[in-house]
């Protein structure tokens, strides 16, 4: 084991404890997607414990452009079942396991509960809402990443803290039109930036090896190779946290 | 009047003829975007309903405090402020 993950061991702040920190924790990862593929990878890679993958789409030629989980044999193939072939390739240590479907209701609440962190590498508002409903309720902080066209956005929202600001803070559910990348276009690589940043901060707040992103929205225009940071607002009627803190 | 930046969020950039940022002159969050608006007409229309409140997965900031934390749409401007228009995004 030392040798495996001796470049983390090696790193101040993270060490031996970190390592221990990363080996007994578990992530869900909601969305086996460009966003969803650097995190497995990059927490397999590191030697998490655990991961519980989700997601109910079959892997598209189109979804290999950003989706470096997959590869042209997996075409056709249910994302989770072909992305478990990959992490065991990688790290058969890690326990992975599989939901090929969408969580929901009590299902998605123990998955939550279940984990250590989430990651939303979802692809449409109402997951994204449902999990973090799910997070706030069960205190579990939750890591989020949103990819269009050139530009991402990444936040950390701390559940476990109080009081702290959440999702539904940041943007009220209302009936916008979805933009996904099927109609607007998005480009892999900056995909694969925002992923791995996603992997950083859930290193980060198991390991404790940093402070985490908490209270800020990090926003990324690959365009102009620009970093943005905000303060994310905390909603003090919020619907969602402002009951349950 | 104080002179100030618009970003302009990537999906309203055609509308601004491709611009990424626009400075304007405005006393308030409201008359820089009005004036955005007169140059790129249809502008408003996706960040403010018709009601005129900001839409439900829209942000706005001055530097990096949202505008809920302070005066919404009256937020009043000095010069140099930099406003972000921030779209939720959804893509995974």
């Amino acid at each position: 084991m030392h040798e495996r993950y001796a470049r983390h061991i090696a790193l101040e702040g993270f060490g031996e404890a970190g390592q221990q920190r990363v080996g007994d924790a578990t992530v869900l990862v909601v969305g086996a997607g460009g966003l969803g593929s650097p995190v497995c990878l990059y927490l397999a890679g590191a030697g998490i414990g655990g991961l519980h993958l989700t997601d109910f789409d079959r892997v598209d030629v189109t979804n290999l452009q950003r989706q470096i989980l997959f590869a042209m044999a997996d075409v056709g193939q249910d994302k989770t079942e072909a992305a478990r072939n990959r992490l065991a390739g990688l790290n058969p240590d890690v326990a992975v396991r599989l939901t090929t479907g969408r969580l929901s209701g009590d299902d998605l609440l123990r998955a939550v509960s279940a984990a250590t962190v989430v990651a939303d590498c979802s692809d449409n508002f109402a997951t994204r809402f449902a999990v973090n409903a799910a997070c706030v309720r069960t205190g579990t902080p939750l890591v989020s990443g949103a990819v269009i066209r050139y530009e991402g956005q990444l936040a950390v929202f701390r559940a476990d803290l109080s009081p702290a600001p959440c999702y539904r803070c940041l943007y009220e559910d209302g009936d916008d039109e979805l933009e996904d990348c099927r109609g607007n276009g998005v480009l892999g690589p900056a995909v694969g930036v925002i992923g791995a940043a996603m992997a950083v901060e859930i290193l980060k707040l198991i390991s404790g090896c940093g402070p985490a992103l908490d209270g800020r929205l990090m926003l990324y225009d690959a365009l102009n190779a620009q970093w943005r940071g905000l303060k994310l607002p905390r909603d003090p009627d919020c619907p969602v946290c402002s009951t349950a803190q | 009047m104080s002179r100030v930046s618009v970003l302009i969020p990537q999906a309203l950039r055609p509308l601004a003829g491709g611009a990424s940022l626009r400075e304007v002159s405005a006393a308030t969050v409201e008359e820089a975007l009005n004036a955005i608006e007169r140059d790129a007409p249809g502008f408003l229309a996706r960040i403010l309903t018709p009601e005129g409140e900001v839409r439900p997965l829209v942000n706005i900031f001055v530097g990096d405090t949202s505008i809920r934390e302070r005066a919404g749409l009256a937020t009043t401007l000095a010069d140099g402020d930099i406003i972000a228009v921030i779209p939720a995004v959804a893509g995974g």
